[in-house]
């Protein structure tokens, strides 16, 4: 099963300026992207940021404001068209299986609606189960009620590619099942988003999840597009602070931007100190600057044994959390948030950390470890 | 010495039998009182001789089943089964409608069944004799046809089978609404947005998904109107007068008017034998069609 080559070579999704407001709140505002052929792409953002809204304007059960720009899919506008004239597949946050109806009789549901020959719907209702890993002859028969969470997850996902979509939209498909089903079932969508070619959407709050299976994410905050980019451009180069806070941990020092001698940049701490900063577009002469340092790019020195070219602010160790793979030293720090910072467990047991509560200590971090912030 | 509450308690505590008994008893000795018991001496009256100045004579009779298979007693048989089941039909195609605007009808949608129940503050015959004033020659409808020019005089409403049939469904409406109003407000909106997503326009959503979803509250109403509607007798002997008469005033006036307990009793079980009959050949069918038909 691989999705139809469609005639339009461009974006398989483009919005461009669309809104959608529910009466005096905007659910989203002005969003312009492009979603292209293949991709997994993720919307990804707290619950109110206009993730599913937007999914909904995709799928067709909201229109865009009147004057809230356009929604194309395979190149056509389809702002007025109703789901059903459509050719996407959806799965729901919480499978909207119907009730009443086997298996069988789910999956066949859309092939049924759409006249597809009685001969083919079971062969490819067949091919649907199997792709989706549920054995045909063992769950064919039954009804959703006798299903645990993961299979009517998977049946759900039946339901939706066995009508070979080019866009397949997941509202949250992986919420309500388990830790470790969902991580397997993260990798069987990615790798079936690769198999099949079909573009997946893909909506969540969990960062962890639109990490590892996203080509590009879509940060959303406030009905907006934080930030746009690949997991590595978005962790590794968030452009504001909310962007840095949502995804993974990170800690923050405020201060104003400083040209050296040499021409390089430094930050001046508000609450005293020097750090040195890559170049980067938004630095002028005496802006106030937010800068973002991930908690695995410090280290914990004792006070006089920082290393020589690293930034580093001194405080106290006020606790060290045990979390298995990664220990969290957290440190206080005069002026600032308490710094977090991720060392690796090497084995408490037999090379402990040497700190404890009270000591005194100071954080460093290589220059271009500095992820500095255009807004805060 | 622990109270007598706390010893009872106590006992009960590690018996869930007993308990489900404590709970069971106190309704069924009702029923058992005031149904089972008075259903039984009916049952034992229907085959006994009819005393001469009412009541019954020791002895065994079929007489009183065997004197309900005249033709005139079939004919009003036959005429409570068709009334009903117009009644029900009637009641389905107003109400089914009427549940889902309620069910889809966001901040309204409490005032709405509080409009459907209303009507229950009143007695049944109060409304059912206001329903006189509004269909007698010199009523209310009538009065307004003449008044708007569409008829040139009024015309007999009031003690026509369409006076019975008006008062039946008026009465067993809200039976229908709200078991199927219940069923299409639990209904989740996902599916039938799955539906859509999946190529079916409202129609088909309609047919495939809403309805087979509602049927529990269909069949609930349909039995809670076609019962009583069976039974009922007041509203065919207010709205209906002699000629229009129902299984339910026959037996009524057999228990009142011609003092005949025994034939009444009789009447009573056969009606009460129809319905079984009916009901079960209602639940099989709708058994026999799980989900959606094809």
């Amino acid at each position: 099963m691989v999705a139809s080559p469609s005639s339009t070579a461009g974006p398989v999704v483009q919005l461009s300026s669309v809104s959608k407001t529910f009466g005096d709140v905007k659910a989203v505002d002005d969003i312009s992207l492009e979603i292209h052929r293949g991709e997994f792409f993720s919307m990804l953002g707290p619950s109110g940021c206009g993730k599913t809204t937007t999914l909904r304007l995709l799928a067709g059960f909201e229109e865009p404001d009147e004057d809230g720009g356009t929604v194309r899919l395979l190149g056509e506008v389809v702002n007025k068209k109703r789901p059903y004239e459509r050719k996407i597949a959806m799965v729901f946050q919480n499978y909207a299986l119907f009730p009443h109806l086997t298996v069988q009789r789910n999956v066949a549901f859309g092939l049924e609606q759409r006249k597809t020959p009685k001969a083919e719907i079971g062969d490819r209702v067949r091919q649907a189960l199997e792709m989706v890993r549920l054995k045909p002859d063992t769950f064919a028969k039954r009804m959703p009620g006798q299903l645990s969470g993961g299979q009517r997850q998977r049946v759900a996902l039946a339901r939706a590619l066995v009508l070979e979509p080019d866009i397949l939209l997941l509202d949250e498909p992986l919420g309500a099942i388990d830790l470790k089903l969902r991580k397997e079932m993260q990798l069987e969508l990615k790798s079936l988003n690769k198999q099949l070619g079909t573009t997946f959407i893909y909506v969540t709050h969990d960062q962890e999840e639109a990490l590892t299976m996203s080509d590009r994410i879509a940060v959303m905050d406030n009905a907006r597009v934080a930030q746009l980019g690949t997991p590595a451009e978005i962790y590794e180069n968030p452009r504001t602070a909310f962007v840095a806070k949502f995804i993974g941990e990170s800690n923050f020092f405020d201060g104003t931007a400083e040209r050296r001698n040499g021409g390089s940049w430094q930050v001046v701490r508000n609450g005293g100190g020097r750090f040195l900063v890559p170049d980067h577009p938004a630095l002028t002469e005496g802006k106030a600057i937010r800068i973002a340092v991930r908690p695995e790019w410090m280290d914990v020195w004792r006070p006089t044994a920082v290393p020589a070219g690293e930034n580093a602010v001194g405080g106290t160790i006020r606790d060290v959390i045990y979390l298995g793979e990664t220990m969290h030293v957290i440190v206080t720090v005069p002026g600032c948030e308490d710094v977090t910072v991720a060392v690796r467990n090497e084995g408490q047991l037999i090379k402990p950390l040497p700190w404890k509560r009270g000591d005194p200590a100071a954080v460093a971090w290589l220059p271009e470890d500095c992820q500095i912030l255009e807004e805060k | 010495m622990a109270s007598l509450r706390e010893r009872i308690l106590a006992w009960l505590h590690p018996r869930p039998q007993a308990r489900a008994w404590a709970l069971l008893t106190p309704g069924a000795l009702w029923l058992v009182l005031f149904f089972l018991v008075p259903i039984l001496i009916m049952f034992a009256y229907s085959m006994m001789p009819r005393g001469v100045y009412g009541g019954v004579e020791p002895g065994f009779t079929l007489e009183h089943y065997r004197r309900f298979f005249d033709p005139l007693y079939l004919e009003i048989l036959q005429r409570t089964f068709v009334w009903s089941v117009a009644c029900t039909v009637i009641c389905l195609l107003l109400g089914f409608p009427l549940a889902y605007a309620i069910a889809r009808g966001g901040t309204w949608k409490n005032f709405l069944l509080f409009l459907v129940v209303l009507p229950f503050w009143t007695s049944f015959l109060v409304r059912t004799f206001a329903m006189i004033f509004l269909l007698r020659d010199t009523g209310l409808i009538n009065n307004w046809l003449v008044r708007l020019g569409l008829i040139e005089s009024s015309v007999t409403l009031l003690y026509t089978p369409f006076a019975v049939m008006a008062g039946l469904v008026y009465g067993f409406l809200p039976f229908m609404i709200l078991p199927i109003y219940a069923s299409l407000e639990k209904l989740d909106l996902s599916l039938l947005e799955a539906a859509e997503v999946l190529g079916a326009r409202p129609a088909e959503r309609f047919r495939r998904v809403t309805l087979p979803l509602s049927m529990p509250g269909v069949v609930a109403g349909c039995l809670l109107v076609f019962i009583p509607a069976l039974g009922s007798f007041l509203t065919a002997d207010l709205l209906g007068g002699a000629k229009q008469m129902m299984v339910g005033n026959l037996v009524q006036n057999q228990f009142a008017a011609a003092r005949n307990w025994p034939f009444g009793s009789a009447a009573s079980f056969i009606v009460m034998a129809l319905v079984l009959v009916a009901v079960m050949l209602y639940l099989r069918v709708r058994d026999r069609t799980p989900g959606e038909a094809t």
